[in-house]
């Protein structure tokens, strides 16, 4: 039933598609209807989603391209599926606005980073057992566009309200993500827009919001960021409430001219003058093509697919189903171009090799010590990714992390414990004192990991290689029959870090 | 490298060439180290380096400006931030100078834009790929003996050091680093950019860890603090019998737009006992004289005073040198608070590119002008 679903929309789509948002065809449009090799669906999977299972292959092998994109596209998600952290969504005012009681605030804090915590293992989970990864790489990617940090705005619960908002919006209208993040409680503090007022404006946000949310550096002058901070000056949060709060009597409501355009501009108007701008749909488009199909996107292809994106009134599927269905995303020179970040990784590893983890709380300190702390990216430009994940260290991580799975060691005094996730989990660890801990031991006692299981399952020794590895490896021999050591070499290979 | 720098640089070869055999030769004396020290967020010039009687200091920072019995006095009109007074004794020996008014012409006032155009020593409206250190070893690479050409510690980016060509690891723990080096795997060609990178990242893991020996043991105490554990990390691949020509430290952030005192108060605190700590682990090593640290960033704070006690993105700020060859003192003349620019910043009254100039040619010996395309003028900072 719901194959007949996916294949009648596939039709109705296809059917209209085109004239409504004035889609251009791809390249070749014939391309889109060859049908998916085992490596064409290995491919597609670890670009939209965590880690590469054999069914997953299993059940898009053979399908033709398009009806495998709108597959993916129609099981896109709004809401997440795991239930949400306990108490998360009970928001708490800053403790500087609580009773200076020792006891109390020490309690707080301590509440307050177990909170934080559980928030970073929530989402690992929700990225590991949604039925859409694709929606949760989505949310990364805007995580990592729209960066606001727990390190500044000082509640897991504002982070996890900015989160669930941009899930809802992550595969919806990029004009409508936009307007709601700039009303965003956590963006609104993280890039000081509470601080903003009339005949005093802080330019924090409204240079973030050119340089790096829509147009991009060298597309507005430094005038332009003045004016527009005096529109946005009034936009605050009541932070007892920690909802977003206009205050009409911090607001400069004199005349503003922002790229060209004067008037009376009030935030969202300056948000739709850089809508209206033709810079902001290929800089998205550039950065969504980075993420999901090489590191140098060609430019006439990004002007292909920004202004598709830019018809449709910013509407995310149709530029994300334009890169996947882009003759660029399936040549074999894009194969295993791209660095696997942290969570890629660590996820992914787990998903590919179906583990069974009863807490996440230990992958999300090792992702942070990889370099991707969830919920608190490095600064207001996020992780800058690619090749920087890797160097000397985080490599000597990455690798370290993949052997001890194998060889079934304690993971806590191996990976996790001993210095694990940088010095802020130090810090949380040594707070958290012996229950933390002890809960930290506890879930890597329960981790299950069974590569031999794993292998039993290969039909052939491409079952172990080829879904491990985009690319053939270059520092190991291909063994003859799948083994557990053939497996576990395959992940000590510079390839794996590729996808 | 882009055409115009190339151009530049193939302009300099001809005119050597011209000069035929009799000519300066450039030989470079690596074993100078260069740590760079990166103030990440845009340190407040202004509070660091105080110009205490200028009336308009008080007048534009009514909540801000601090108290003038407190600063640590280097002229009748220049005080140091009191949160530097771990560095004082640096000042009274004669191994600390302190640059004034560095900067640019035509200032980005972006964090990232404005870093990297110090990192790679551009003009504003330029953009380059290499750092200005990794230029100056890709023209004149460090000897392959050495653990490698530079070190990056403690998070950040390669920044200055940054070079196809340079052999750049970043280290956290030394200790740690060699006890996984065994698992590194450089074999292999690469069919790609990310899989050449990553070979290549393979490859220096296992040169370094052949120069790192990490049995150094220092009886200088280290701060416990981020800084001061990645100046201890710094201190051991200076040590190393390998050896490295630059490590690059960063400590932040001083973006500091809203309740800037205390925040800024503690992080020069945390600057000023690792520096301290730095230059005591060099004179155990009896290398002090073979050491010079710079501080930099991507700009300084506007002069005007925001209402959320903060300040927002500026252009020109002081900066440190410290070594045992050092010129101490003063250098470069304070910006004019009286004539700021039209978005209320200060003009810078130095260019950053002279800090870079005096350090190619007079402490490592190589030649500015195949590195930054011309000479700046204007600094003076080591003694012979």
């Amino acid at each position: 039933m719901r194959m007949f679903l996916v294949g009648l929309l596939v039709v109705l789509l296809a059917g209209c598609g085109a004239s409504r948002t004035g889609v251009p065809p791809p390249a070749t449009d014939t391309a889109s209807g060859l049908p998916l090799t085992r490596e064409d669906a290995r491919h597609l999977l670890s670009r939209t989603g965590f880690g590469v299972t054999r069914s997953g292959v299993a059940a898009l092998e053979g399908q033709p391209r398009r009806v495998a994109v709108e597959r993916l596209l129609h099981d896109l998600r709004r809401e997440a599926v795991t239930p949400p952290p306990r108490g998360v969504d009970r928001y708490e005012p800053p403790h500087d606005a609580k009773g200076a009681d020792r006891e109390d605030r020490r309690a707080f804090l301590q509440e307050q980073g177990r909170l934080s915590l559980d928030l970073r293992a929530w989402w690992l989970r929700e990225m590991r057992e949604s039925p859409s990864p694709l929606t949760e790489r989505l949310t990364l990617f805007w995580h990592n566009h729209f960066v606001s940090s727990q390190e500044k705005v000082r509640s897991p619960t504002l982070m996890y309200r900015q989160n669930v908002l941009l899930r809802r919006h992550a595969s919806g209208s990029f004009a409508k993500l936009l307007h709601a993040v700039a009303r965003d409680p956590a963006m609104v503090v993280y890039l000081d827009n509470a601080r903003n007022r009339k005949g005093a404006p802080n330019e924090n946000f409204a240079r973030e919001l050119m340089e790096l949310f829509t147009l991009g550096e060298g597309e507005y002058t430094e005038a332009d960021v003045k004016e527009a901070a005096r529109a946005f000056t009034g936009w605050g949060v009541d932070r007892r409430r920690g909802a977003f709060e206009f205050r009409q009597g911090q607001h400069d409501d004199g005349i503003k001219t922002v790229l060209g355009r004067s008037g009376r501009l009030g935030g969202d108007d300056v948000i739709d003058r850089l809508l209206a701008h033709p810079a902001t749909a290929e800089f998205i488009v550039r950065k969504l093509w980075v993420e999901f199909v090489s590191p140098d996107p060609p430019g006439a292809e990004v002007s292909r697919i920004a202004a598709a994106f830019r018809t449709s009134g910013y509407e995310i599927r149709v530029a994300l189903r334009a890169l996947l269905l882009s003759d660029a995303f399936w040549a074999p020179a894009n194969r295993g171009v791209l660095v696997k970040s942290p969570v890629d990784v660590v996820v992914g590893t787990l998903g590919t090799f179906e583990a069974t983890v009863p807490d996440y709380a230990p992958f999300a300190l090792l992702v942070a010590r990889l370099g991707q702390n969830l919920f608190a990216p490095p600064s207001v430009k996020g992780w800058p990714g690619g090749e920087a994940w890797i160097d000397a260290t985080t490599l000597l991580q990455r690798k370290q992390f993949l052997l001890a799975l194998f060889r079934g060691q304690d993971l806590g005094a191996a990976t996790f414990l001993r210095g694990g996730g940088g010095e802020r989990s130090e810090r949380l660890l040594r707070k958290g004192g012996p229950a933390m801990r002890e809960r930290l031991v506890q879930g890597l006692a329960g981790l299950s990991f069974d590569p031999e299981a794993w292998v039993s399952g290969a039909r052939d020794d491409g079952d172990v290689f080829g879904l491990l590895l985009p690319l053939p490896p270059v520092a190991t021999d291909v063994a003859l029959r799948p083994t557990v050591a053939e497996a576990r070499d395959a992940l000590q290979d510079p390839v794996y870090q590729l996808r | 490298m882009n055409r115009r720098l190339f151009l530049r640089s193939a302009g300099t070869g001809v005119a050597l060439a011209l000069l035929g055999p009799g000519a300066q030769t450039w030989a470079a004396d690596y074993g100078r180290v260069l740590v760079l020290v990166e103030l990440q967020g845009g340190n407040d010039g202004l509070n660091t380096v105080v110009p205490f009687t200028d009336p308009d200091y008080r007048r534009l920072r009514p909540a801000l400006a601090l108290p003038r019995d407190r600063l640590l006095r280097l002229d009748e009109r220049t005080g140091l931030h009191p949160s530097l007074e771990p560095l004082w004794p640096l000042w009274r020996d004669g191994s600390l100078a302190v640059v004034q008014g560095l900067g640019y012409p035509e200032p980005n006032l972006s964090h990232f834009r404005s870093i990297e155009i110090w990192d790679t020593a551009s003009d504003s409206d330029e953009t380059l790929d290499d750092g200005w250190v990794g230029r100056a070893f890709s023209a004149q690479p460090p000897p392959d003996s050495y653990a490698a050409h530079g070190v990056v510690v403690g998070g950040g980016d390669d920044g200055p050091l940054e070079a196809s060509g340079a052999r750049v690891i970043r280290l956290t723990d030394t200790t740690r680093f060699l006890r996984q080096s065994r698992l590194a795997l450089p074999a292999g060609a690469a069919s790609n950019a990310a899989l050449r990178h990553i070979l290549a990242v393979e490859q220096s893991v296992v040169t370094a860890a052949r120069g790192l020996d990490g049995g150094v043991r220092f009886a200088t105490t280290f701060p416990k603090t981020g800084f001061g554990r990645s100046v201890r990390t710094a201190c051991e691949a200076i040590a190393s019998h390998g050896g490295v020509a630059a490590v690059k430290l960063s400590i932040g952030s001083f973006d500091t737009h809203v309740g800037q005192l205390g925040r800024h108060a503690t992080l020069l605190e945390e600057l000023a006992d690792g520096l301290v700590a730095l230059r005591s682990a060099m004179l155990e090593l009896g290398r002090w004289d073979r050491t010079l640290v710079m501080t930099y960033g991507e700009f300084g704070r506007r002069p005007r005073e925001n209402l959320g006690a903060g300040t927002d993105h500026g252009t020109a700020s002081s900066h440190f040198v410290l070594g045992g060859r050092v010129r101490a003192g003063l250098h470069g003349a304070a910006p004019r608070l009286d004539r700021l620019d039209g978005a209320g910043n200060l003009a810078h009254t130095l260019d950053f590119r002279a800090l870079y100039t005096n350090v190619l040619d007079a402490w490592w010996g190589t030649d500015s002008r195949t590195v930054l395309g011309r000479r700046w003028p204007g600094l003076d900072l080591i003694k012979a």
